[in-house]
């Protein structure tokens, strides 16, 4: 097992538990310590992102979620009433349901997944192929080459969103 | 064993679970926010190991636009929360409850 495969379990645990720290965290329900835990599972994603070659993926997920986004969130969550939710108790009958349909659903997708051996993984690429390297250059090529046409659209999508967003935040929303 | 494709879809898959389950039984809005942010991240990765050990980049560059995808839904998502807020007084689930008969 070379240096890789020990980062890939490594950074795997600390995704899953981080992830799991935001849901349910036994020491605090306060969304300010859901939020911190989800920035420690983006970084950690970006880090299986790098062993996975992804190189400008894992700066991308860095700068904007565990950045941009996640500062946004902690705004929204400074205006917000916090001492609230710690009052409220957790009902069991919704616990018990989630966590059923949950483990329903994840059975499902284990059973895909690891219930097929070795049929289901891709076919070997031949020999000596070049493993592909997700950089900023070949990145940017593909991005402004075949999907020039998506790029143009989702940078309408964020105009339209920016302007909900403005509207949105009207004092007298009507 | 060496790490593979399986391994990565696997932490996915849990990692997808684990998001699931925060949207089902937490009953804070923003906390069910990140939960779905949670989701998210979960279908990036498999993207992104796919776009791996598929030797293409095309994974890669939807993985892109989906990051941009989810943040103008993070800023859409956050303003609706707080123009509920600022009308209700709440971010809890079981007080928004208008459209019940």
């Amino acid at each position: 097992m070379g240096l890789p495969d020990i980062l890939f379990y490594v950074f795997a645990a600390f995704t899953l538990l981080f992830g799991l720290l935001v849901v349910a965290n036994p020491f605090s329900r306060n969304p300010v310590t859901s939020a911190m835990f989800l920035v420690l599972t983006i970084i950690s994603m970006a880090c299986l992102f790098v062993l996975l070659n992804a190189f400008f993926l894992a700066a991308v997920q860095i700068i904007v979620y565990a950045g941009a986004v996640m500062v946004l969130f902690v705004f929204v969550i400074m205006l917000m009433d916090l001492k609230e939710e710690e009052r409220r108790r957790i009902k069991t009958f919704g616990v018990v349901t989630g966590i059923v349909s949950v483990g329903i659903i994840l059975s499902v997708f284990l059973k895909s997944l690891l219930g097929c051996g070795d049929s289901c993984s891709l076919p070997a690429v031949a020999g000596a192929a070049p493993v592909v390297e997700g950089d900023a250059h070949s990145l940017g090529l593909l991005l402004f080459t075949k999907y020039d046409l998506p790029f143009e659209v989702i940078s309408v999508l964020l105009l339209v969103a920016m302007i909900g967003v403005i509207t949105l935040s009207k004092k007298d929303l009507k | 064993m060496q790490v593979g494709l399986q391994h990565y879809l696997v932490v996915s898959a849990l990692l997808f679970a684990t998001g699931l389950l925060g949207v089902i039984i937490r009953r804070n809005l923003l906390v069910m926010y990140l939960s779905l942010e949670l989701m998210l991240n979960a279908a990036n990765l498999a993207l992104v190991s796919f776009s791996r050990f598929k030797n293409s980049l095309d994974g890669q560059v939807l993985v892109f636009f989906i990051i941009t995808v989810a943040a103008a839904e993070v800023a859409v998502g956050l303003a609706l929360i707080v123009a509920l807020y600022r009308k209700r007084q709440s971010a809890h689930v079981e007080d928004l409850t208008s459209m019940k008969l």
